[in-house]
């Protein structure tokens, strides 16, 4: 009987964790396919089944009861990634602590968010939805699939994708030291607080080695030491479990975290922002870090102060793997035109440029061998664009992920909300860009005293 | 043997000679005689000219055609395959008063208080700020630099992107700005109760008629008394000229409600020169604003659409929308967060991909913003006797990749440089690399 119903209970987690995800078959037929990793292929059709490419090839005969979308003058490109979003989560801060690194922001995902709808109509369907910046340490975060429509939490999540977590270097964790009067409050404090981290959670593991190795020992009678999901997962990033994303933007914090990984022995490290990456392109390429870039932002504090809008083209020159993100509901709609402005800074060409928002995330995200280009056995995440998509002409028309159109322009009914809230009774309006400043303080504002402060 | 020693040492250290001179130099802007030829010329007000000549002399464009003699002595450009635009106008920055975002003591955009109407942007507008040079060398040769803050922020300016104090580079208008009061919760961040808002646009809006109410009765006693007024009362003696109808009011309003009651308020107080600014529910109330012959400068268009419930590209529709119903339209960047303002033509290159027609756009700005100021005579335009206000470029301005390679501003040729380009120079090959030894 006990066990029957473990059975039934473990059959339904899993079914919570995977069978309600669609997936699509469909015919593309006679675009231009910029497949990013084997070059442009002229008059090609893509076909996905069950939600993978699995043909891609001139003059492919459509498989009975397949839907077959018309490409013919149109780009088919592969879907637009994301490395840094705050997009579908109802908080992003934890903020309790210098370390928080037991929380996740799996726990906070909301498909409900329009902004998703929005993401989608800007061809992005992967993103990385990234815990704040508020703590040297944050949390855990999650990679999702812009499957707009489910009303699951656990259906956005993308199967299969790594863990990640987000660390921050800076003003940020910095300001909040100050405001709490902890550490830390400086950047060396920054660098103080990881490495005692690291410390600590490498004492627990020994701890835990010893009594797992004396449990095995007949006759063994001690207790095991109080479990931490803190230190776990701190463990888990010196296993090499998890891809650690670093929010920072001056060139010293930069290099400080390349020497703190190179001694803890840590490999798998974005740099989030990376402003002055350039700076110290040479070291982050050496170290084999990569680098989740803005495309020109810059002025809104100091440590952007000197940066530079040729920042992407430096580090690609110089062997960094390197993305142009959003950390905006606004950019996270038109990355195809961030990743164009490499163009303007640096003269890179169009698959380097195309690069930036695909292959090159996926990268960072350890999800390249299932997204990022159009190859055959990847997933059908993909956008038809009229025009070029790094013109500035360039307009997404139908965005598909696992092969279900979840976005057509012609189809749009303006109003594509899952959900209305029936007491919303005021006018609710935003009357800028959302694209002024990091986002990454997003649920700190009322530490700051106004509404509307410029560290959100 | 030894000869050619000496002549290839000497020419080694005369390069290096060369070298230092050139690398010592700190780019300057160049005053003279410029004639750029074989350019395709997007005239704006007169068409294109294909293979055209531009001279500029003076500091003013003193010839443009296909058959254009040079001028002794004349700086000659050839512009083979690029195209020359007139300078872009930006109708909504805060270049000057702004230098770094978050730290309050480097940034001079909002005085204390909600009545600032003599507050001027013209005597803080710092004319060294990090953002000028690398604005002006994307082609935006004039901004108009805006206070923000309170009802009344202060007095706008209209300035050209070089030049060594605020004289220098004034462009020719002022204008006072007001935020009308908003009656919308102003995002998920706006954590107000719903009373707690009604309670305080109505405020905003029995302040903002008292201070209209007070500036007539002072413009009656001042025409009265004969320019002798009532003492000193520097708010209304600001006011004078937008009561007078010599200067616009510029009124920041976006929410259609907010349009609506606006357009009420201008009506009822029969205020002559309007600019409305912002304006992104404009296409809800286009054919109003058209009606009531109202101009607007409208953005940023690479923007969120204002509410859950708008079709998502909403903002980017809303000037080529409202430019339909008739109203006259110039495109801003208001990107003052980011210090972009140089991303002005892809604001345009937005709205045209979402249905403005491509000229329009052009004009939205050029000469539109250009005409709302009043400085039509002199900018917005490639015309005979204008200002010399002019970039080349290898394409589309519109388009991404399009590169600048040279920008006029009122005469002067300006070196193509800034913090931005300097860091490229210096960190795309870093030296030393990876190895000091």
């Amino acid at each position: 009987m006990r066990k029957l119903f473990l059975l039934i209970l473990f059959s339904s987690l899993l079914t919570s964790a995977w069978a309600q995800v669609e997936r699509g078959n469909v015919l593309i037929k006679n675009g231009t396919v910029l497949t990013i990793t084997k070059g442009i292929l002229e008059n090609t059709d893509v076909l996905v089944k069950d939600g993978k490419i699995s043909q891609v090839a001139k003059n492919i005969a459509a498989p009975a009861g397949v839907k077959v979308i018309d490409a013919t003058g149109l780009y088919i490109m592969p879907g637009i990634i994301d490395a840094h979003s705050h997009i579908a989560l109802d908080v992003i801060n934890e903020n309790t602590n210098a370390i928080t690194p037991e929380v996740s922001t799996a726990d906070a995902i909301n498909p409900f968010q329009v902004i998703i709808y929005r993401a989608l109509a800007g061809g992005c369907t992967v993103s990385h939805a990234l815990h704040g910046s508020a703590n040297s340490i944050g949390g855990q975060s999650i990679t999702i699939k812009h499957r707009y429509g489910t009303y699951d939490p656990d259906v956005m999540k993308m199967e299969g994708a790594p863990r990640t977590i987000k660390f921050a270097l800076g003003e940020n964790p910095t300001s909040h030291g100050r405001r709490d009067g902890l550490q830390p409050q400086t950047r060396m404090g920054v660098e103080f607080v990881i490495r005692a981290a690291f410390t600590e959670a490498k004492a627990y593991t020994e701890k835990w080695d010893a009594y797992n190795k004396s449990k095995l020992v007949k006759g063994f009678r001690g207790a095991p030491p109080a479990y931490s999901y803190r230190y776990e997962t701190l463990a888990d990033i010196l296993k090499g479990k998890i891809i650690l994303h670093c929010h920072s933007y001056r060139a010293d914090e930069i290099n400080m975290m390349l020497n703190v990984c190179k001694d803890l022995g840590i490999k798998k490290l974005v740099f989030q922002h990376t402003n002055e990456g350039f700076k110290v392109a040479p070291e982050i390429a050496a170290a084999g870090a990569m680098a989740s870039v803005f495309a020109d932002w810059w002025q809104y504090k100091l440590e952007v102060y000197f940066s530079t809008a040729y920042n992407a083209a430096i580090l690609v020159r110089n062997g960094v793997v390197t993305s142009i993100n959003s950390d905006s509901p606004d950019l996270i709609r038109h990355l195809y035109h961030e990743a164009g402005k490499t163009q303007k800074y640096g003269g890179l060409n169009d698959e380097e440029a195309l690069s930036l928002i695909t292959i090159n995330p996926a990268k960072q995200l350890g999800i390249e061998n299932r997204v990022g280009s159009i190859e055959v056995g990847k997933d059908g995440d993909l956008v038809i664009f009229k025009n070029h998509p790094l013109s500035i002409y360039g307009v997404p028309q139908v965005t598909l992920v696992d092969g279900i159109v979840r976005f057509d322009r012609e189809k749009d009914q303006a109003d594509m909300r899952l959900f209305a809230d029936p007491k919303e009774a005021l006018d609710v309006t935003l009357h800028k860009s959302g694209h002024d400043h990091d986002n990454c303080m997003q649920g700190t504002e009322f530490l700051f005293g106004s509404f509307d402060s410029d560290l959100d | 043997m030894k000869k050619i020693q000496l002549i290839y040492g000497l020419a080694v250290a005369l390069t290096c000679v060369i070298i230092v001179k050139v690398e010592a130099q700190s780019p300057k802007a160049k005053y003279g005689t410029f004639a750029l030829v074989n350019g395709t010329i997007e005239t704006v007000t007169q068409g294109t000219i294909a293979s055209g000549t531009i001279i500029i002399s003076n500091g003013k464009i003193s010839a443009v055609g296909t058959n254009v003699p040079i001028p002794q002595g004349a700086e000659v450009i050839n512009c083979n395959g690029s195209r020359i635009y007139p300078g872009m106008i930006d109708g909504g920055t805060k270049v000057g008063l702004l230098e770094i975002g978050n730290i309050p003591t480097a940034t001079d955009v909002t005085e204390s208080g909600e009545i600032n109407p003599q507050m001027k942007a013209l005597t803080a507008i710092n004319p060294n700020a990090t953002v000028i040079p690398i604005t002006r060398i994307s082609g935006v040769t004039t901004v108009l630099t805006v206070p923000d803050g309170g009802l009344l922020p202060g007095t706008a300016a209209l300035i050209n992107l070089h030049g060594y104090t605020s004289n220098q580079m004034y462009a020719g208008f002022e204008g006072i700005k007001v935020n009308f009061p908003n009656t919308g919760r102003k995002g998920f961040f706006d954590r107000r109760t719903d009373d707690e808002i009604k309670t305080a646009s109505e405020k905003a809006l029995k302040k903002l008629n008292e201070v209209w109410e007070r500036a007539v009765q002072y413009h009656k006693v001042d025409s009265a008394t004969k320019g002798k007024g009532i003492g000193y009362y520097p708010e209304m003696q600001a006011m004078l000229p937008v009561v007078r109808g010599k200067m616009p009011l510029m009124i920041e309003v976006n929410a259609q409600k907010d349009i609506q009651a606006a357009l009420k308020w201008v009506s009822e107080k029969k205020v002559k020169k309007v600019i409305f600014m912002g304006v992104t529910d404009g296409w809800r109330e286009a054919e109003a604003l058209a009606k009531a012959n109202i101009p607007v400068i409208t953005g940023p268009v690479i923007a969120i659409p204002n509410r859950d419930y708008d079709r998502y590209d909403q903002i980017y529709a809303n000037p080529g929308m409202m430019k339909k119903a008739g109203v006259k339209v110039a495109i801003r960047s208001d990107e003052d967060g980011n210090g972009n303002y140089r991303n002005l033509p892809y604001h345009a290159g937005f709205a045209v991909a979402y249905g403005m027609n491509k000229e329009d756009a052009l004009k939205a700005i050029t000469i539109v913003p250009a005409e709302l100021f009043g400085v039509d005579d002199r900018l917005g335009s490639i015309e005979v006797g204008k200002t010399a206000n002019l970039f080349v470029c290898n394409g589309d301005i519109f388009e991404t990749k399009t590169q600048v390679s040279h920008v006029f501003i009122e005469g002067w040729m300006m070196p193509m440089v800034s913090r931005q380009t300097l860091l490229y120079d210096e960190f795309l090959k870093r030296e030393p690399g990876l190895n000091k030894h």
